[in-house]
């Protein structure tokens, strides 16, 4: 059998023991993460934007997607909107979710399959927003991984960014197979 | 999509007929280093976590045994099904079996080198399914029937215009097309209906976490994930190498792969698959292919720590030069050139040489893998072995004897300035003198250097 062959193989072939290092955190104090988070996320190409209150949300959306029809907000909208938008995923325009953190040394934001609501969401919408507390921000990915790296969600994923590609002579293109931009929302 | 064998001097010398194409080449590549350095330039503790990853994977393989166990344990605890696969015809069966027990006749894939390396696509093309290939460089190749050129920028050696002349062909965008936000939209809709067809999708593994069983795939795309998550069923394929011990060790790789990679801090998405969905199936299959020989060679193990950001590539001058396709291998530049001959040393024999040994490489490897000297070794090892061109090996032997005798060597000398001298034409003749194919030869000196230091010391 394949398995047993490999990892007698594996087994045998191995070099002596190398002893696992201690992780270090690098943490930097003082850093200002909400700038550092923007700087982040805006060099990836999407966009962060200060919020004083949650409740400021419904306006912003409508004011910046004013022609998206379809919209699948999980923060502040209707669920029977959005159950009748999740039969046609496809065609949704906009996805609204909460992100557990974000990560300032690269703009990422922490969601698991709870937080996508369905997998694909994140991923199959033209645009999406995602909303986070300004006190979830850290300053690096040690930093990240400490808060949720026990969690073992069925699915996670760190999103930094809309989707994109520079495959055709190294020419950036925002928006490639998933979602054309990324706005966060960072609330008070 | 057969690989070529013609061996890296004959089939750079093509590669460099058209100097124009070859300078846009070079500093494509290049211009992908100089990204890497200074997004690299901001991380001060940077050269310890090369120091972190290095040990992590170096402890990884000491015990590979037993985190492959883990792995396997923990992914089956999570309704995952693991399949062991000693060499690529295996993995293709079996990943063919998946799709048949299925009856799946649309299969989407996002970048895995490993299913290059296993000639995967080929094997199921041949069983009259089709695949896509979903990663825009990958499609792209895909279309124009070759194979990637490099590991992380598959389409890197092929111009706008050209990507135009290929979707209109395949895709019916214009003729004469050749922007790429154009061209990259047009293959946005016609990849968004393959993805929302899809009966199976296979992808990659950049990452396997030996305590949870999870797989984690780094894109910018956000492919393998459209992929996945609406395919029923996800195979995820990856060399036993792709382990490390636990999910807290991400934190040292996802922050280096990117920016070593494409000098961008992270990829658009890092996704962790550790269960399916409700409903959906995952598969996990483990390849084997000649890496656990490569584990038990001494000098070559470290090899396997490697993380496949593709630096080494774009900072090698002779790649950056000779062009991916000039490896003849799934995997080209250094890294193919130190894993290429532990599957196969006839026909890789030539790859190790394909290097000044400048030792670039190592310097950009994230994981510390000492490249330039396993090239060298590699060239002990395969000239033992009797693979390398006789007539090399022949001059080597003569340059050995020259060098080793100060009487040959004095004698040597005297005699090639004086040819030099009175037959330069013959000297600089391109067929006779393969050193004057590219260089001109210098002016011969009247005296050597000891004649003229004998001189000065005896006061003349």
């Amino acid at each position: 059998m394949s398995r047993d062959k490999i990892l007698t193989a594996a087994k045998q072939n191995k070099p002596a023991l190398v002893a696992l290092p201690e992780m270090a955190t690098f943490a930097v104090a003082g850093t200002d993460l909400v700038a550092a988070f923007t700087a982040s996320i805006t060099k990836a190409g999407g966009a962060a934007t200060v919020l004083g209150n949650l409740l400021e949300l419904p306006a912003k959306i409508k004011e910046g997607w004013p022609d998206a029809k379809r919209v699948a907000n999980f923060i502040h909208g209707d669920s029977s909107t959005n159950e009748s938008l999740l039969k046609e995923v496809a065609l949704l325009d906009l996805v609204v979710l909460k992100g557990q953190l974000g990560v300032a040394e690269n703009g990422a934001i922490w969601l698991t399959n709870k937080d996508c609501v369905e997998r694909v969401l994140p991923f199959i919408t033209q645009h999406l927003v995602l909303v986070i507390d300004k006190q979830t921000l850290v300053g690096n990915m040690h930093q990240a991984y400490e808060v949720m790296g026990k969690q073992n969600p069925d699915y996670g994923v760190f999103i930094a960014g809309p989707s994109k590609t520079a495959d055709i002579e190294q020419s950036l293109v925002i928006g490639a197979h998933g979602p054309r931009s990324l706005q966060v929302f960072i609330i008070e | 999509m057969s690989t070529h064998n013609i061996p890296h001097p004959e089939a750079a010398t093509a590669f460099l007929k058209d100097k124009e194409r070859v300078q846009w080449h070079d500093e494509t590549l290049w211009f992908v280093r100089y990204k890497r350095d200074k997004i690299v330039n901001e991380i001060p503790e940077w050269e310890q976590l090369r120091e972190l990853a290095s040990q992590i994977k170096d402890h990884t393989l000491s015990r590979l045994d037993e985190y492959l166990q883990e792995f396997e344990a923990a992914a089956i605890s999570n309704g995952v099904t693991v399949h062991w696969a000693a060499d690529a015809a295996e993995h293709n069966r079996i990943v063919h079996g998946i799709m048949a027990k299925h009856g799946a006749q649309k299969i989407v894939k996002s970048k895995s080198m490993l299913t290059e390396e296993c000639h995967l696509n080929e094997y199921l093309e041949a069983q009259g399914i089709e695949v896509v290939d979903t990663d825009l460089g990958e499609r792209i190749v895909q279309l124009n029937k070759e194979m990637p050129s490099h590991i992380v920028l598959p389409a890197i050696h092929i111009k706008k215009e050209e990507v135009g002349e290929i979707f209109h062909q395949h895709l019916g965008t214009e003729k004469g097309a050749s922007d790429p936000l154009y061209l990259a939209l047009a293959a946005r809709e016609h990849l968004r209906q393959k993805f929302l067809a899809a009966d199976i999708a296979i992808t990659g593994v950049n990452f396997a976490i030996a305590e949870t069983g999870a797989i984690v795939v780094c894109t910018n795309e956000g492919n393998a994930d459209l992929g996945a998550h609406l395919a029923k069923v996800h195979i995820a394929c990856m060399g036993i190498e792709k382990l490390i011990p636990r999910t807290e060790h991400l934190s040292v790789f996802l922050r280096m792969l990117a920016r070593n990679a494409t000098g961008q801090n992270i990829t658009a998405y890092s996704s962790h698959f550790r269960k399916p969905a409700a409903g959906s199936e995952m598969h996990i299959v483990i390849v084997d292919n000649g890496r656990t020989t490569q584990l038990g060679r001494e000098a070559f193990r470290n090899s396997l720590k490697c993380i496949r950001c593709g630096a080494c590539l774009n900072t090698c001058p002779v790649y950056r030069r000779s062009g991916g396709h000039s490896y003849h291998n799934a995997t080209a530049g250094p890294i193919g050139a130190i894993l290429a001959p532990n599957l196969d040393m006839r026909k890789n024999a030539d790859l190790p040489f394909a290097s000044t040994l400048c030792g670039s490489c190592t310097d950009v490897c994230p994981v510390k893998i000492d490249i330039h000297n396993q090239l060298y070794q590699w060239r002990q090892v395969l000239t033992q072995e009797g693979y390398v061109p006789a007539a090399k090996t022949a001059s080597m032997k003569v340059m050995a004897s020259v060098l080793s005798s100060p009487a040959r060597y004095t004698f040597a000398g005297k005699w090639a300035r004086k040819f030099l001298r009175w037959f330069p034409s013959l000297a600089l003749n391109k067929k006779l003198n393969p050193w004057a194919r590219q260089r001109d030869l210098p002016e011969p000196p009247k005296e050597s250097f000891r004649e003229w230091y004998r001189k000065q010391a005896s006061g003349k």
